[in-house]
């Protein structure tokens, strides 16, 4: 072996964040891909919207305050998330244990408020177009909520029994880019969803 | 003067240590990479020469299965007013013949190829994300069966391959007929958006050192394309199936226009997945063609930086077409001529590609074997595909043949020409590195003139049909409007045509188990797949290679460097980064596991119910959620093992203590 030229990699790291390692490009894969489908989803409101000269068709305006005060917990929450991702890309394990903990608490307040965000919207989702366009979005968005209070859930664990390894903080980075994405797909959202009728 | 013998004598010993270190290696890595035996292990593989495989094999059953339902629509159309088939069943078959060549073997079959090849033309010991490309195969498998077990058992789909409503909505498509179509659609398109999600990893991170983008072969930049639009363009139908779902289950009104829904809605979203479809099928068999081209005519491809920027050009510009498949739907006349200028417009990249081709052949010198031949097949009907293409690209030739067999005969000369010969050339091509063996060259080049007559004797005919009016998805016609004969002719071209198809398996069933050994590189062809054994061993590489231009097999010299340092006791990768590829991290890939399949038969026990009551949606998430859970935790030994230096420093008694042990 020693004859043959080579390029030797036995020193190069096992892990890294940002874009080097794998699992960055999975998770924007997940975020392209589910990022995609709400833009269509987006765009079939507004396709049902156009021709329809009353909208909401036939029922009241849904109440914004559930949904304001998620909005609320949801951005709010980008802070533990934040610190989470500093926590884990600075090998913290203990802040990322904290951070990680208080983020799903806010996660899973998000998902709470989300159910009763549903008794508001003053539509039914097989009352008419409007109040399916209108509940299956939500739902597509608590579907998200969901995933990420379990994942986040099943990742503390593993950084609480343990074993610890390099790629785990790889990990506990990757998933609060995700949750930015959650937070980033709420907001046109709820502009669509509660103002949108009201202005467009 | 003894000095020289003595020389020898240690340059022998070393050879000798090198070899004896070489067979270290290979049998250290052939353990850790090998499969494990028994059913459970082949339940189990994540290698993804083995997925590839089996993804290839599945496919190609459903191509036949596709092709079974085709002949029987021969049959019945033969002669005028024929009782073979009942209309019932025949809107069945036309609807599940179309589905399946699209849903089940198209994309798979392209996504299939790209699994096997990828990675072994870059470099790679396994593809990104193995566990997601077993599960990714199991619920395309499941997905295929589900949807035949329903036809089956007479509750196969009958509103054609692009299930229009209100025919397959909950007012005319009574039955849980449509429902199975729509479920099945969720089943490929996960299996799909995985797969691109693999591919685009694998070519961003998982190259050989040195293979820069400038030098990454033309065939990876075209599933890379691939999977770019399956990202963007699946979404959108697993949206709209998802609707005509719920519209048939829980009562929303999508497309229920007395509710305030809109038919024309599934029209776009069905349109803005399925024209890109045709890209996604085709942009591999183009990857394909440039392939064998630069291999048969023993020069480098030319125009590289135009075909690639071709194909991403063609990936773009897919996604403005879809209006088209709409013309007559009555849609704002600007609308129209948009649509009618974007898509005159893709024969600009077509052209360059086509003509790149052309320059390669014209400045190699071209061996005229049998993965080549139908290569040069598909020049002659790609071209008559694209060009009645771009006829009905405008709205009054299109409003004259919609619906009609001119339109059948476009697009089979587009997708059979387009994808399924350069499919062929590849599976001529890529047999030897597959099995080990040489397919039969007579019996390729008779399998080649059989399909290339047959095919053009089925499909000429229809766009005369068409043009003397003869519309689709009709299950007989009158004596008297003239159609027999050529319908005749069709049929019996569709007889040669399944000929040529079982002339080749015959000959693939043959050299398998009496072909000629295949060396390394039978055709002397340039690119990375080459330089290991034929069929390679389960980690791909002994030492992975290392690149020194884009025809690196062709120029590279005897002493080219290898990479050395990667772990042989556990499936340890080198990823390199995204433009220039330099090495950059160790990656530790996971074992082989069982645990995508059970996530697999978890989501289809999900799917599957979610036809019959919306509440298996809630209920089935949770084997699901149980089953990822099991595939994403650590075995513990294994993590204990892997403890980086970095965490341990950073840690140090903390972490051990974490483990239960002091350092």
């Amino acid at each position: 072996m020693s004859a043959r030229p080579n390029i030797d990699v036995s020193n190069l790291p096992t892990f890294a964040f940002g874009h080097r390692p794998l699992t960055w490009w999975c998770t924007w894969s997940l975020i392209l891909i589910e990022g995609g489908m709400f833009v269509v989803i987006f765009a079939t409101y507004f396709f049902l919207r156009t021709p329809v000269p009353d909208w909401p068709p036939g029922v009241a305006y849904p109440r914004p305050f559930w949904g304001t005060v998620n909005l609320v917990i949801i951005l709010v929450s980008c802070l533990p998330n934040h610190w989470a991702k500093k926590a884990a890309e600075s090998l913290d394990l203990r802040g990322v244990r904290v951070w990680l903990a208080v983020m799903i608490v806010f996660a899973f307040a998000a998902t709470a408020v989300r159910f009763v965000e549903f008794g508001y919207l003053n539509c039914r989702w097989d009352q008419n177009a409007y109040g399916s366009i209108v509940w299956v979005s939500m739902g597509a968005h608590l579907l998200h909520l969901v995933t990420d209070v379990l994942d986040s859930i099943v990742l503390l664990a593993l950084l609480i029994v343990g074993p610890v390894e390099g790629t785990r903080f790889t990990d506990a980075s990757e998933n609060a880019l995700y949750w930015y994405f959650v937070v980033a797909l709420w907001v046109p959202l709820y502009v669509i969803i509660y103002w949108v009728p009201r202005w467009m | 003067m003894a000095e020289e013998p003595l020389k020898r004598e240690l340059a022998n010993d070393e050879a000798l240590a090198e070899e004896v270190a070489d067979e270290h290696e290979r049998r250290a890595l052939e353990k850790t990479w090998g499969d494990e035996p028994g059913f459970w292990g082949w339940l189990a593989s994540t290698n993804h020469k083995t997925v590839g495989k089996r993804f290839i094999y599945t496919a190609f059953g459903f191509f036949i299965l596709a092709g079974i339902l085709a002949v029987l629509m021969r049959v019945q159309l033969a002669r005028p007013e024929s009782t073979f088939l009942n209309p019932d069943l025949y809107n069945q078959i036309f609807t599940m013949h179309g589905t399946t060549m699209m849903f089940l073997f198209a994309v798979p079959v392209m996504e299939a190829v790209a699994v096997f090849i990828l990675p072994l033309m870059l470099g790679a010991r396994n593809i990104a994300f193995p566990r997601l490309n077993a599960f990714g195969y199991w619920v395309y498998l499941f997905g295929g069966i589900m949807l035949w077990v329903a036809f089956v058992m007479n509750v196969g789909p009958d509103a054609g391959w692009f299930a229009y409503v209100p025919l397959s909505g909950p007012e005319y498509g009574a039955g849980k007929r449509a429902d199975f179509w729509a479920q099945m659609i969720t089943f490929t398109e996960v299996s799909a958006l995985v797969v691109a999600t693999e591919i685009i990893t694998t070519f961003f991170k998982l190259r050989a050192p040195g293979m820069s983008l400038n030098r990454v072969p033309i065939y990876c930049w075209s599933v890379l394309v691939m999977a770019f639009m399956v990202f963007f363009a699946m979404p959108t139908i697993a949206w709209a199936s998802a609707c005509l779902m719920m519209d048939r289950l829980i009562g929303t009104h999508f497309f229920n226009p007395a509710e305030g829904g809109d038919p024309l809605l599934w029209q776009h979203l069905f349109w803005f997945f399925g024209h890109p479809e045709v890209y996604i099928i085709f942009i591999p068999g183009t990857g394909f063609v440039s392939t064998i081209l630069s291999t048969f005519s023993r020069r480098p491809i030319f125009g590289y930086t135009a075909l690639v920027l071709s194909l991403v050009s063609t990936g773009f510009i897919g996604f403005g077409l879809w209006v088209h498949h709409m013309f007559a739907t009555g849609l704002p006349r600007l609308g129209e001529s948009f649509f009618t200028g974007a898509t005159i417009m893709i024969a600009i990249p077509s052209g360059v590609q086509i003509f790149c081709w052309i320059a390669t052949l014209w400045g190699g010198r071209p061996r005229f074997k049998s993965p080549m031949m139908f290569v040069l097949g598909f020049f002659f009907i790609f071209v008559i595909g694209g060009m009645t293409g771009v006829m009905q690209g405008a709205v009054p030739v299109d409003l004259q043949v919609h619906d009609t067999y001119f339109v059948v005969a476009h697009f089979h000369y587009v997708l059979i020409g387009g994808a399924v010969f350069p499919l062929f050339g590849a599976f001529h091509y890529w047999f030897p590195k597959v099995t080990g063996r040489m397919l039969g060259e007579k019996l390729g080049h008779l399998t080649f003139w059989v399909m290339f007559v047959g095919f053009n004797l089925t499909f000429f005919p229809m766009h005369i049909l068409g043009l003397r009016g003869m519309p689709r998805r009709v299950y007989t016609y009158q004596p008297h409007l003239g159609w027999g004969d050529l319908n005749l002719l069709a049929s019996a071209g569709g007889v040669l045509l399944t000929l040529g198809v079982l002339l080749f398996i015959v000959n693939a069933l043959r050299s398998l188990r009496a072909g000629v050994l295949a060396s390394d590189n039978p055709w002397g062809a340039a690119t990375l797949e080459w330089a290991t054994t034929s069929p390679p061993p389960a980690y791909n590489f002994l030492y992975p290679p290392t690149v020194d231009s884009r025809d690196t097999l062709w120029t590279q010299p005897a002493d080219q460097p290898v990479v050395v340092g990667l772990r042989s006791d556990v499936r340890e990768v080198l990823v390199t980064r995204t433009l220039d590829a330099e090495p950059d991290l160790k990656a530790e890939f996971p074992d082989s596991s069982i645990w995508p399949l059970l996530a697999a038969l978890a989501t289809t026990a999900m799917f599957i119910g979610t036809i019959f009551t919306p509440w298996a949606f809630p209920v089935g998430m949770v084997p699901i959620f149980a089953t990822l859970t099991g595939w994403f935790w650590p075995k513990k030994r294994q993590a204990e093992e892997r403890p980086p230096e970095e965490v341990k420093q950073k840690h140090g008694k903390r972490y051990y203590k974490l483990r239960g042990q002091e350092s």
